[in-house]
């Protein structure tokens, strides 16, 4: 059986765990082997979506000791249920959740893990993966030697797929509780926008905004067509007062948007290397022999206060935004 | 309290990858080697627990003789001994984990600090393995630690925010950008350091769980094309271009 971790958030599946399952569905297909969705919470309603996208069976530990998320109490439910059900493959999304506790469930199983995947394949009944590293300057083919493979998914990559599966659930037992450590609060809820790992438009700048309160032309920009904003970390660290959860690149967050819109980044390596997954890319610079220029799809050789202001204008006259 | 300062020495950010003969190794000629930046919050954080309250801070690196420098550094900012583990520290995090957790475990550690993330391999895994397999808490990319009488408060990134973690010593604590602000070593540190040694171990024999077999360069983007004329020209030619060839509206 191939197991997939899946998350909710407020009683729907949420979207790297669709497409983890998606994956894990064609993995499945591929290996003649069972998917099976595993939750854990308090409560798991919600988890009867996980068919749509082609479980077989829907795992439910629900218990008061899961309500709040803890590494080592998750980390047990998924190896339990690993070891319980024969599961060989364990994936979940490489979210926060996912990636904190995928690595310990490996530990657990004494299984090798594979981390932050843009590609997976089973091949001769195992599984075999492909990562970025070095921040997406190279990709390494990864395979396991262990018994049973770990593997978190790149949120963005792999393709949704509704695929109808049998979704019988069945109730795994919680743990007794007594974990040696549980979140206890949530201090900065998300703002409504979808984090930079998850954005599906990305709209970046760099050192040639020349300040923090400049990136409000950005943010209105990002708002008529449907993005959120990053920065370069010449902009983090220049003291304009932006956060490091806003940088993208190599020691900051690795992006793979559809559209990524970079305006005064010159294109330093250590930020190419966060972002060159992109699927389209677009340069807005005033030098015209900046890096950045060699990877752009379409490249704009000119004043970023010009232009994006007349590219925030134009698309709120297309009504871009709102599709 | 005893602290253990897990450290990995990475290829720096500024470096251009070159994939080694063997088709699945990084080419480590022109490499300039570096502290992987997330550990040097890890190891900041552990002179700044001793300075404030008073601990023994021991950094540790799994590597070949080159890695001593990493040691060397982390004996300059503070660290009052070193220990260099024998091993492949690029490899695989499950092994790397197991090296660790064997060197640690009997010993009193009351935390251990290591960096989310070591840069490049960008595994993000050997924290939270480590924390498994010495069965203690974790708390993964933190950018806040408190730590209490046996307990730890740890503020973590998530998506869109941060949260609180709260759990018992001992703990692996992994670091992020924003957990404080690295020093330099000072003339004094690195002079003080040359009096402290480093201990050398072979590290444990490991069970492997993933290893890379090929490792190959991204293929080059085709070359794009410049929108010409003034700004709402330009501006107007991208929406376009963007909406019609590319699809992505």
């Amino acid at each position: 059986m191939i197991l997939v971790f899946c998350e909710l958030k407020e009683g729907t599946i949420r979207k790297p765990s669709a497409e983890a399952l998606s994956e894990g569905r064609r993995l499945a297909d591929a290996a003649g082997l069972k998917l099976g969705a595993i939750f854990a919470g308090a409560s798991c309603a919600g988890s009867a979506d996980a068919a749509k996208y082609g479980a077989d069976v829907i795992y439910c530990a629900e218990g008061a000791s899961l309500a709040s998320y803890s590494s080592d109490g998750f980390a047990q439910v998924l190896a339990d249920t690993v070891q319980a059900k024969g599961a060989t493959v364990l994936l979940a999304a490489a979210t926060a959740v996912g990636k904190d506790v995928a690595p310990r469930a490996a530990a657990r199983l004494g299984a090798g893990y594979a981390s932050d995947v843009t590609g997976l394949a089973m091949v001769g009944g195992k599984l075999q993966a492909v990562r970025p590293v070095y921040a997406g300057k190279a990709f390494a083919t990864t395979s396991f030697a262990s018994a049973v493979q770990v593997a978190t998914t790149r949120p963005n990559v792999f393709p949704l797929a509704e695929k109808a599966g049998a979704g019988a659930a069945e109730a795994v037992a919680a743990p007794a509780g007594g974990f040696k450590s549980v979140v206890k609060e949530i201090l900065a809820k998300a703002s409504g926008k979808v984090d930079l790992s998850e954005a599906n438009i990305i709209v970046s700048g760099g050192r040639g905004m020349k300040d923090g309160a400049n990136f409000g032309l950005l943010e209105a920009l990002a708002d008529a067509i449907g993005g959120v904003v990053g920065a370069s970390r010449a902009a983090v660290d220049a003291g304009w007062g932006l956060p490091h959860s806003m940088q993208v690149g190599q020691t900051g967050k690795v992006v793979s948007p559809t559209l990524y819109i970079a305006c005064g980044i010159s294109g330093a390596i250590q930020h190419i290397a966060g972002m060159s997954g992109s699927k389209f890319i677009v340069a807005i610079n005033k030098d015209p022999e900046a890096p950045i220029f060699k990877l752009a799809d379409y490249g704009i050789v000119g004043d970023l206060f010009e232009v994006v202001p007349e590219l925030t204008k134009s698309a709120q006259g297309m009504g871009i935004g709102s599709n | 309290m005893k602290i253990l300062v897990a450290i990995k020495q990475v290829p720096d950010t500024e470096s251009r990858i070159k994939v080694a003969a063997d088709g699945c190794s990084l080419d480590p000629a022109d490499v300039k080697w570096i502290i992987s930046p997330y550990d040097e919050y890890a190891l900041e954080e552990a002179i700044r627990i001793k300075e404030g309250k008073g601990a023994e801070v021991v950094a540790l690196t799994v590597g070949g003789e080159a890695a001593r420098d990493v040691l060397k550094n982390a004996l300059a900012l503070g660290a009052d001994s070193a220990v260099l583990l024998k091993g492949d520290g690029q490899g695989d995090a499950y092994a790397v984990a197991q090296m660790i957790a064997a060197y640690a475990k009997d010993k009193g550690f009351d935390l251990f600090l290591c960096g989310n993330k070591g840069l490049g391999g960008d595994n993000a895994a050997m924290g939270p393995m480590l924390a498994e397999l010495l069965n203690v808490a974790q708390a993964n990319v933190v950018v806040k630690l408190e730590l209490g009488d046996g307990t730890f408060r740890a503020e973590r990134e998530v998506e869109g925010g941060s949260e609180v973690v709260e759990g018992a010593l001992p703990a692996v604590i992994t670091a992020q950008k924003g957990l404080n602000e690295p020093r330099y070593a000072s003339l004094k540190g690195i002079m003080a350091a040359k009096k402290k040694t480093i201990e050398e171990a072979d590290a444990a024999p490991t069970t492997a769980g993933s290893c890379v077999t090929t490792l190959a360069l991204p293929p080059e983007r085709a070359a794009g094309r410049r929108l010409e004329g003034e700004a709402p020209a330009q501006a107007a030619a991208l929406l376009q271009a963007l909406k019609d060839e590319a699809k992505v509206f």
